[in-house]
């Protein structure tokens, strides 16, 4: 039996008003599979989750999306994130005043009810959410306060990834999640993700450095540059970019 | 990047769903202003000589007052003499002598507004005094609550049954030369509540006053006195609403609250009148005098606020610490949207030793609106050793609405300190598109954002209110308040 296809993208073309970013990107993900997308600052990473995502104000030119058989890009960002697409984000917003629990229960509960299953109740949420406290390692007061607000890097960091352990996406999207986390908590990070992974999901690992990869173990490795992929192989591919450079194989 | 902007505006704009209206006949003076209208106002309300007097000295002295114009708001000038000022439904016979009695129209308008007042369906441990134009129709719980020693009546009937209290207090917190509507109030005011709390009497319930507007070309002049005496207590909830009309219709009410020696006043309301149209027509002008005197020591008082509703929007809920070591706070939330105009904010007058104030003011400008905040801390010289906290937070939904300060402080004293913080936020699409992200729809993500907001105001209102107050700003039931 073949695996299950989470996300084709096919020669996706897009950038902002006048100016392309992505320049004929390619990428296929399978249930069960773990994707390293690399590349130097400024070649589209983050364009392409938030086009992912279903961020406003990229234009898509041409090139498909396909996620589980839908067309993504016909999806407002909070279908999308219903039916099951989550990004970690390289800079998570606050929002004063609203409490993180509250939050994170009203996100879960309309992704629940979109899938046509009851809505948890306060006692049912915090249950749900003991466990995945103590994956992330992470103070049980941030729950208490209000969204990100005040969190150190880290902890906004710690918290994306919380909230995906609570979410349970089917393809999460980790942008830059490693960035401006120290060691002991790029562990935990890394910790967090290996055993969140499952064999009907898959996750799409952003990342500058090779050092995150230590702990999270990919099974493909992509080199992106100016917008589309430029070299895509095993896990090995990104020890030999850690050892030679962009530079090296960008010339290749 | 207008789209987006577009869809938040589009979601702020709300139906208004107390717009309609009660058909009973009324009985309505003719429109007109004169020493006439008010000696008939008395004379109707059989009224002792000594308030007629009082009525036409403020009479008197309104006419000799210009109309302010340092206000940051915008109306075309108003016709006094357009205004009817006394409107009543027509008594059906003998005046009930139970709320049972009363017209069966007017308790099923109160019902649909959410106030049931019959015996029956009562809201529990809230004593209501209903408004309906210039009459009160009935007062629940005024039983139970007077075997406390409690007073919650009507206005006019305190004037009748406690002639002693009205006349030693009213005016004295807001004296007839106040300002232009203070002044035009005192002169025509035809009912409002009353109440007073005895000596280390807590009042047991909530008791609130719910006004309602109802027949056209009218306007609503009411007048509420609180009284707590030494020790005493009282959380007080005031509401308000009236039916979608094209014309404005002026609302200048008068509040004045005196706390004695280490009384406690919390006063709360939530403003729902009726806003106008998308494009400006019709709606309440809401221009209101409220001040509370701490007159005794240790006493307190605070002013809780959300402002939703009225066209404009006009009025400085105001603390006088007079007592040594007595407390002034107020907590406002002020929502403009559409072509909605709003100054609004408070004075905190420190006058005794160890006087403390705190304020904190949350704008919300929405649509074409504009939304200003306007405050005064004064400290004098005797208010030795006193404090002020003051932080006023201003949050713009869209690119077409306007929010302004006017923070004015005063020190006198070398002892004291005053603290003022200030922000303007815009709602971000950053953090819309977060909410988003998690599967909230936007509708949600800035109603949370928004009560996220003023959460620090919320949390001041009784528990029922902060219900009300976020269900107006559009929320679910269940809330990010807490
Ligand atoms: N909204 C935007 N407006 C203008 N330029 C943008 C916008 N988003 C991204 N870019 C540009 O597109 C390029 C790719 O950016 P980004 O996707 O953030 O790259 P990466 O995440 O790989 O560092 C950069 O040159 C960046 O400046
Ligand atoms: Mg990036």
């Amino acid at each position: 039996m073949s695996k299950q296809t989470i996300l084709e993208i096919k020669n996706l073309h897009a950038g902002v008003e006048t100016k392309p970013i992505l320049k004929g990107f390619s990428l296929s993900i399978n249930a069960g599979e773990v994707h390293a997308l690399m590349g130097l600052n400024g070649s589209g990473k983050s364009t392409l989750a938030a086009i992912l995502a279903g961020r406003a104000g990229y234009e898509v030119t041409a090139g498909t999306v396909n996620y589980l058989g839908q067309d993504l890009l016909d999806l407002d960002p909070e279908e999308r994130a219903r039916a099951g697409v989550f990004l970690a984000f390289q800079y998570p917003v606050e929002i004063p005043g609203v409490n993180s629990t509250y939050f994170l229960k009203a996100a879960l509960n309309e992704i629940r009810k979109s899938k046509g299953q009851p809505e948890l109740d306060a006692i049912e949420f915090l249950e749900l959410v003991k466990d995945k406290i103590k994956l992330l390692e992470l103070k049980d007061d941030l729950l208490r306060r209000s969204v990100n607000e005040g969190f150190s890097g880290g902890e906004k960091k710690r918290n994306e990834i919380f909230q995906m352990a609570v979410l349970e996406p089917r393809l999460a999207i980790l942008d830059e999640t490693d960035s401006g986390l120290d060691i002991d908590a790029l562990k935990i990070v890394a910790g967090g993700v290996n055993k969140l992974k499952r064999a009907d999901s898959a996750q799409l690992v952003i990342t500058h450095y090779q050092r995150l990869l230590n702990y999270i173990v990919p099974d493909f490795v992509h080199v992106m540059a100016d917008g589309k992929i430029v070299k895509s192989g095993g896990k090995e591919l990104a020890l030999e970019l850690e050892a030679n450079g962009y530079e090296a194989i960008l010339k290749q | 990047m207008s789209t987006a902007t577009d869809t938040i505006e589009s979601l702020v704009k709300q139906e208004y769903k107390y717009g309609f209206v009660t058909d009973v006949e009324s009985e309505s003076t003719p429109p007109g202003l004169s020493e006439e209208t008010i000696r008939h106002i008395s004379a109707k309300k059989n009224e002792p000589a000594w308030l007629t007097d009082w009525r036409i000295k403020a009479f008197r002295y309104w006419q000799t007052m210009p109309e302010p114009t340092w206000q940051f708001v915008k109306y075309p000038k108003i016709d006094f003499q357009a205004i009817s000022y006394f409107s009543q439904p027509k008594p059906k016979g003998d005046a009930p002598k139970s709320l049972d009695e009363v017209d069966p129209k007017l308790l099923e308008t109160y019902e649909k507004l959410g106030i049931p007042l019959r015996e029956r369906g009562r809201l529990a441990g809230v004593a209501v005094d209903a408004i309906f134009d210039s009459v009160s129709v009935g007062t629940t719980y005024r039983e139970d609550l007077a075997k406390k020693g409690i007073i919650f009546c009507s206005f006019s009937e305190a004037v009748h049954a406690h002639p002693d209290l009205v006349k030693k207090y009213l005016g004295s917190v807001v004296p007839y030369t106040d300002n232009y509507y203070a002044a035009l109030n005192s002169a025509v005011f035809t009912d409002g509540s009353f109440c007073y709390i005895p000596k280390g009497v807590r009042c047991p319930m909530e008791l609130s006053t719910y006004f309602r507007i109802n027949a056209a070309k009218s306007g609503q002049f009411e007048r509420t006195l609180i009284i707590a005496d030494d020790g005493g207590q009282v959380s007080y909830l005031e509401g308000c609403t009236a039916p979608m009309r094209d014309e404005n219709q002026l609302h200048a009410a008068v509040v004045e609250l005196v706390a004695l020696e280490s009384a406690e006043i919390k006063y709360s309301t939530v403003q729902n009148w009726y806003p106008g149209d998308e494009n400006g027509v019709g709606g309440i002008y809401n221009f209101v005098t409220k001040r509370g005197l701490c007159k005794g020591k240790n006493s307190r008082i605070t002013w809780t606020q959300v402002e939703t509703g009225s066209a404009i929007t006009w009025k400085y809920p105001s603390c006088i610490l007079l007592g040594d070591g007595s407390k002034g706070e107020f907590y406002s939330v002020a929502v403009v949207n559409n072509m909605q105009q709003a100054d609004t904010g408070t004075k905190m007058i420190h006058i005794g030793k160890n006087t403390k104030s705190t304020i904190v003011s949350k704008g919300i400008s929405a649509g074409r609106g504009q939304n200003s905040y306007r405050g005064l801390v004064e400290i004098r010289k005797t208010a030795a050793n006193s404090r002020n906290f003051s932080q006023c937070d201003s949050m713009l939904i869209g690119a077409k609405c306007g929010a302004h300060t006017f923070p004015y402080i005063e020190v006198k004293n070398t002892s004291s300190s005053v603290e003022h913080e200030a922000s303007t936020s815009k709602i971000g699409e950053d953090q819309i598109f977060y909410c988003n992200s998690r599967g909230l729809s936007t509708q949600d993500a800035v109603n949370m954002i928004v009560n996220g907001f003023c959460k620090e105001v919320f949390k001041e209102l009784p528990m029922e209110f902060a219900v009300e107050a976020q269900k107006l700003l559009g929320v679910s039931l269940e809330g990010s308040v807490g």
